[in-house]
């Protein structure tokens, strides 16, 4: 419709190069963080991570090995043949050196440097060198030379190795990733089933207060979890239950209820009445109907709590401090734990950015397979 | 006990528990107390029917009496009890405390600028972004990415964006992208970006904005989709350009829908404390209510304190609650 005559063609343009520059300004900071986890700790702190993409230049002194052990003759006099870089797969290429600090880019590879009376030096792109000279040049200390070297992007999955399957790293994230998942997974399940029932009764069956109990929904859904905390926690001491999974289950399953029976009825109230009513003569009881054909027809409305209360679970760090992580520190979450590393270790990034996305990977999976679900819940929930 | 096993256990035993106490009320409401044979089965499948809401609602309302309607009465009462005096009454005592402290009114401050600035730009942004991708093919794609950050934790994001704002000495190379540009482009030394007042708040603003930006845009975008194609139609016919299309015609046809994202993200702006927390927990004057009430519950153990901060944030939400429950019950009649 915007495509007024003659103008299409240059908002058009402007259209898809802003839509470009958007999406990249939003990706960039996750892209960061995801780079960075790749990379080593030295690497992180000499460069920055979107200069890593492209070979970076690297200037650095090196000195030829011993002549006295490791010089051999070579017509009139000796040479010493040696390389600076060990074999690996990738290595650095030289683009030019130097043997004066005054002048570290004097020569090009595959020139000769003449020391004086004779004495050369060359050093080929790869890194291997030559020093020639006669008895008494090729001798002492090694000569000096400084190379400027490009160097390819390099990556490692060292940072993951550590953080996920070092035995000895005591501030490891395999722990915390089960202890997450341990208490995501029935804090998902559990208020979806409670929430399922709630919603159908508040859809399909006639009570008095009704119209109050949504209404009360309604208004617990946006109560702070702030004020929650210490009457909550202060009912697990008095009750027992502590500082444990337990509670912070309970915990989940409270807080998410109100979002999940709003969502719930929401959709449950647009289901066609007939099939409801023709089930009811034909004899079915309520809890028939619900769970023959309430619940399969439900679906899409509970995979998007799902997802929801899982991502709000897998995310949250205050209910696992207050309801979950005790002092011995045995229970503690990723978010915890990414939280210690912010303080401890401020600068120490590759551990800080893997742990990081080790803990954002399992949310951007769920979110990439089932944002369909995430979109509809987000709908129903917000635009009637 | 290995805590998978014990977590297993804990879903079939709660998943089990669920179920079978659904099932057997019902079983024991139609096959024992009000069978539906017999002289009075009229009587019984009536009363039944009377109870059975009752046995549906019965665990969510229990959970939701005891773990949101309780706290918000009980918090009232801590908060005009002091501990330290086993529980005595002292009025309005914790909150005249509080009202001395600079702190507070810190947090109060840095709150409301939180509720100007975060709701405005997330919705401006997601506008923007929805009307801008609903019309080239890449748009889902597009949308995709941009509505990625709601999946990351706000610590998740907190580690991101600390990298972002990274500062080394000027004589290193800056790691952070935010002093890379800003020398870049002439600025003389790195800067501590989240250490200056006033400006370190809107630096951690960005963080909330930037994951809030793809919840408004789905939302909107699905409104602008809403609208019907005849108004535009005749706008253009009438020779309106594309942003007078925008803003008089498409605009006040999703009004409604715009606040109702608005109202949204203020609440998830009224309970920020995670960004807070894990990047600045509150020093060089970025202090939010959320995160002083933590620091007067866990760090001071000062629950009365605490407990009137937390009132203060309730009392913050109450009108939206107010207008939420207007709405809801308008909606029913």
């Amino acid at each position: 419709m915007d495509n007024i005559a003659g103008k299409k063609s240059s908002l058009t343009w402007a259209v898809h190069i802003s839509v470009v520059a958007l999406v990249l300004l939003w990706v960039f900071p996750t892209a960061g963080l995801l780079v960075s986890s790749f990379r080593t700790s030295e690497q992180i702190i000499s460069s920055g991570w979107w200069q890593s993409l492209t070979p970076s230049e690297i200037s650095a002194q090196h000195r030829a090995v011993d002549p006295d052990d490791h010089r051999i003759s070579d017509g009139a006099g000796y040479r010493v043949e040696g390389a600076i870089f060990a074999k690996k797969s990738k290595i650095p290429e030289i683009i030019s050196w130097g043997t004066s600090s005054r002048a570290i880019d004097a020569y090009r590879v595959g020139e000769v440097a003449d020391l004086g009376e004779g004495e050369t030096f060359s050093i080929a792109a790869d890194g291997s060198y030559v020093w020639r000279g006669n008895d008494k040049q090729i001798s002492g200390r090694g000569q000096r030379f400084f190379i400027t070297a490009l160097v390819p992007p390099e990556f490692t999955t060292d940072n993951y190795h550590f953080v996920l399957f070092d035995e000895n790293n005591r501030q490891g994230m395999t722990k915390a990733f089960f202890n997450t998942l341990t208490v995501t997974i029935p804090a998902t399940i559990i208020p979806i089933l409670i929430a399922a029932f709630a919603a159908y009764a508040l859809s399909w069956m006639e009570f008095p207060g009704r119209s109050l109990l949504i209404a009360a929904v309604v208004g617990l859904l946006v109560v702070p979890l702030q004020l929650a905390l210490i009457p909550l926690l202060k009912l697990h001491n008095d009750i027992g239950i502590g500082k444990g999974y337990l509670g912070a289950w309970l915990a989940h399953t409270g807080f998410g209820l109100p979002m999940a029976i709003y969502l719930l009825r929401n959709y449950m109230v647009g289901l066609p009445r007939d099939i409801i009513e023709n089930a009811k003569v034909d004899g079915a009881t309520d809890f028939q109907i619900f769970v023959k054909i309430i619940l399969p027809l439900s679906f899409p409305a509970l995979a998007s709590f799902a997802i929801f209360q899982f991502l709000w679970t897998w995310n949250d760090l205050l209910v696992a401090m207050v309801f979950l992580i005790d002092s011995s520190g045995e229970t503690t979450v990723m978010t915890r734990q990414i939280v210690e590393l912010l303080g401890t270790f401020g600068g120490d990034w590759e551990v800080l950015s893997t742990a990081a996305f080790v803990s954002i990977s399992v949310p951007l999976v769920v979110f990439f397979a089932m944002q369909k679900y995430l979109v509809r819940g987000l709908l129903s929930g917000s635009v009637k | 006990m290995n805590p998978a096993l014990q977590g297993l256990l804990t879903i079939i035993i709660g998943v089990g528990g669920c179920v079978s106490y659904f099932y057997l009320s019902n079983q024991f409401l139609d096959k024992v107390l009000y069978p539906p044979t017999g002289e009075n089965a009229g009587r019984n499948i009536n009363r039944a029917n009377t109870l059975r809401p009752w046995l549906f609602l019965a665990p969510a309302i229990c959970a939701l009496g005891i773990y949101l309607a309780y706290p918000v009465i009980e918090t009232l009462r801590l908060s005009v009890t002091d501990r330290a005096q086993d529980g005595a009454f002292v009025g309005g005592a914790n909150y005249a405390r509080m009202f001395d402290d600079d702190k507070f009114w810190e947090a109060v401050q840095n709150n409301f600028l939180w509720l100007l600035v975060v709701p405005a730009l997330s919705t401006a942004f997601g506008l923007l972004a929805a009307q801008l991708t609903d019309r080239i093919s890449w748009g889902p794609i597009a949308k995709a990415f941009i509505f990625m950050p709601m999946a990351i934790s706000f610590v998740g994001a907190a580690v991101i964006f600390r990298l972002i704002y990274d500062m080394r000495p000027i004589d290193q190379n800056q790691i952070g992208i935010l002093n890379a540009l800003y020398l870049h482009f002439g600025g003389d030394a790195p800067i501590v970006w989240l250490t200056i007042p006033f400006w370190n708040n809107l630096f951690l603003m960005i963080v909330l904005v930037w994951i809030q930006t793809g919840f408004a845009m789905v939302i909107l975008s699905a409104a602008l989709r809403g609208i019907p194609e005849e108004t535009v139609e005749a706008a253009i016919i009438d020779g309106a350009n594309p942003f007078q299309i925008f803003f008089k015609i498409k605009i006040p046809q999703i009004s409604g829908t715009i606040v109702v994202v608005w109202t949204t993200i203020t609440i998830v702006v009224l309970k920020v404390f995670d960004i807070v927390f894990a990047m600045t927990n509150g020093q060089w004057e970025t202090q939010v209510l959320a995160n002083y009430m933590y620091d007067k519950l866990f760090r001071a153990n000062d629950w009365g304190g605490g407990s009137a901060a937390a009132m203060i944030i309730m009392l913050m939400v109450t009108p939206i609650l107010i207008w939420n429950i207007h709405n809801a019950r308008k909606e029913m009649k």
